[in-house]
């Protein structure tokens, strides 16, 4: 295959973890090695990413397909802006979360697998980002859910098996509706590669097969990123995990079923048309029942897997408005609440260090005992929030300008009332764990080991970053919406190979 | 025919739902296993089944013959059976283990997840330390 080296960018975010992960699992007994494979793939990952941010920077989009078949016949692999810029996210995440691994993972989890499963389940998230073929996007889909169900019983503990059966039904059932949708479209359309799928739907015109497989992709994917009336599952099995991998989970795997659904509605669905009344109400669900359900939570990862739900419904609010200043906000609010989401996860895990558990009635003081950890907890929490001048203000404020110029006021009060009942949750947080004396005098005070205040201080910089300069960010979040209102040259490129080479023109 | 054949899906998948709501967590999986199987058989009809020659080419011929069989949905079919069979034996040895720990299959019983810091009961401090929370 006569592949560019541009465009064989595509492929190095899935094919390092993949590789390290094998190599991980030749070194089974070895634990050491395994860790240091580990690392070392998470910081090849990371720099892989970088190599196709640039790449997308300088020519739009890449495509690339395999097997020597010609483009809607063999199985593409597409990046655009969107996409390449989760993939980024995700390799600076997992690093951060595998260097607080160094603290955290114990060597009972090394024995049971952690790192090929860790490795293996970044590798299907990345798969899921590029991949431009639908049921290819399922094959990844499933080997997501499997490496994720091998890590959610990691250590067999009772909760994690309970967790785990009802992560295990639900989820199998959002990928057999997803399955099912692609058949139904496949015998309307003949064809699964997305950018053919995206020229040819629209030709079909009204048809009921189209209408069923859009709301069944709806449905799939919302059962996987916990849209309102099927979030259940997720409350109820996140937490039972160890918390490096909880924090992976709680910033990546909701969000590639959000990624999914804006990847197929724009491209095949017209943004969602004729769903966009049902999705409205899905996102104000979404954000409202999120945040109730954190309040009445006594443990953090309770509270926190809460509003993974409810934030999650401020980005699918942007599908819901369909408008490209929507579209912009919804990627600035993905790319900020991964980033925020798993710091505050981590966040958790050295809480739990220190004072031994997780429910807040019983912990207490750590705002006296250790001053550092308090700090780093405040710029998440509060960017969670959208207190300015932190990324998620920005977020917020772009989302919510965005559905008060697409005459959606109540969206907008809808989520201006959550974000206040997020600071509730958060100063729930901070008083009873931060605040409080200390309800049980502890023998000696432990200090948070080094790779975790490492970790989160590298996420919780990012954050703060993002706060202080967000027009970076935003014009490429504009960017990336373009391309997803228009989706011209993601057809172009990915149909005809040819036009890689020379610099994607046309489309903004 | 279609129709017919439709019918039949619908039946399969209407028995899979009805087991999956079922509390027993067997059932549930026997319940997975027919929507899958229900699933499989609509991506084998959207390929267009009918009295078809088989698409096989003959040496030298660089097209299938006008008319014959799609053979994308055995493909399709054959990676969803394969991904299908190896996810639902993982939840079989998922609940195998369950049983064995937890000692039953009843999904009511089943609440060792939900109890960590659940708001209805009060924290006892002298409880001895969950099973969770011994690993750190």
């Amino acid at each position: 295959m006569m592949a560019g080296f541009s465009n064989a960018a595509v492929l190095w975010p899935v094919l390092v973890p993949i590789a390290a992960s094998a190599l991980c699992m030749m070194l089974w007994r070895a634990p050491r090695w395994q860790r240091a494979v580990h690392l070392a793939a998470l910081a090849l990952m990371l720099a892989a990413s970088l190599l196709l941010l640039q790449t997308i920077g300088r020519h739009g989009v890449v495509a690339l397909t395999f097997g020597g078949w010609g483009p809607p016949f063999g199985i593409s692999f597409v990046a655009d802006r969107l996409s390449a810029a989760m993939v980024a996210v995700t390799a600076a995440l997992a690093l951060a979360v595998g260097v607080y691994g160094l603290a955290s993972t114990h060597r009972r989890q090394v024995r049971n697998g952690v790192y090929p499963l860790f490795l293996g389940m970044l590798a299907a998230v990345n798969g899921a980002f590029l991949t431009g073929d639908i049921f290819n996007l399922y094959v990844w889909f499933e080997i997501m859910l499997i490496t994720a169900l091998g890590l959610l019983v990691i250590d067999k503990s009772r909760a994690q098996l309970d967790g785990a059966m009802k992560y295990a039904i639900l989820n199998l059932l959002s990928t057999l509706v997803f399955l099912l949708a692609i058949a139904i479209l496949y015998g309307a359309a003949g064809t699964l590669n997305m950018a053919d799928l995206a020229r040819v739907v629209p030709d079909i015109g009204d048809s009921t097969a189209l209408t069923v497989a859009s709301a069944l992709f709806l449905v799939g994917f919302g059962i996987k990123a916990g849209y309102f009336p099927m979030f259940f599952w997720l409350p109820a099995s996140y937490h039972t995990m160890s918390i490096a991998t909880l924090a992976l989970f709680a910033g990546l795997l909701t969000k590639v079923g959000v990624y999914a659904c804006f990847r197929v509605f724009t491209l095949m669905f017209a943004g969602g048309e004729a769903l966009r009344e049902a999705i409205a109400f899905m996102a104000a669900g979404t954000m409202v029942f999120g945040v109730f359900g954190a309040a009445v939570q006594w443990d953090v990862r309770r509270i926190l897997s809460f509003h993974i739900i409810s934030q999650i419904g401020y980005i699918l609010l942007g599908l819901a408005l369909g408008t490209a200043a929507a579209f912009a906000g919804a990627i600035f609010y993905i790319i900020h609440h991964i980033i925020v989401k798993a710091n505050l996860f981590l966040i958790a895990g050295a809480m739990h260090r220190v004072s031994g558990t997780y429910d807040l009635r019983r912990c207490g003081g750590l705002m006296r005992s250790h001053p550092l950890l308090a700090l780093l907890f405040a710029v998440p929490a509060l960017s969670l929030a959208g207190i300015p001048p932190l990324s998620g203000f920005w977020a917020k404020f772009l989302v919510i300008d965005a559905s008060f110029k697409a005459d959606a006021a109540w969206l907008a009060a809808v989520g201006l009332f959550v974000g206040l009942l997020t600071i509730f949750s958060m100063s729930k947080i901070w008083i009873e764990a931060f605040w409080k004396r200390q309800p049980v005098e502890r023998a000696r005070s432990r200090a948070v080991p080094l790779p975790m205040v490492l970790g989160i201080g590298a996420l919780a910089l990012i954050t703060v970053w993002i706060g202080i300069r967000p027009e970076m960010l935003m014009r490429y979040s504009d960017a990336a919406a373009a391309s997803l209102v228009e989706p011209r040259s993601y057809i172009a490129t990915t149909l005809d190979e040819a036009s890689i080479t020379a610099p994607a023109g046309g489309a903004p | 025919m279609n129709l017919i054949y439709a019918a039949g899906f619908s039946a399969i998948m209407a028995i899979g739902l009805y087991l999956l709501l079922s509390r027993h967590i067997i059932r549930m999986i026997y319940g997975v296993m027919l929507i899958s199987a229900s699933v499989n058989l609509v991506i084998f009809l959207a390929g267009r089944i009918g009295p078809n020659p088989p698409p096989v080419m003959m040496l030298g011929e660089t097209m299938l013959a006008d008319g014959s069989a799609n053979p994308l949905p055995q493909a399709l079919v054959l990676t969803a059976i394969v991904i299908g069979f190896s996810l639902v034996s993982f939840v079989v040895a998922l609940a195998l283990k369950t049983y064995r720990r937890l000692g039953t299959l009843d999904s009511r019983a089943l609440n060792d997840a939900e109890a960590l810091g659940s708001p209805f009961e009060p924290p006892r401090p002298g409880k001895a330390r969950s099973d969770e929370e011994r690993d750190s």
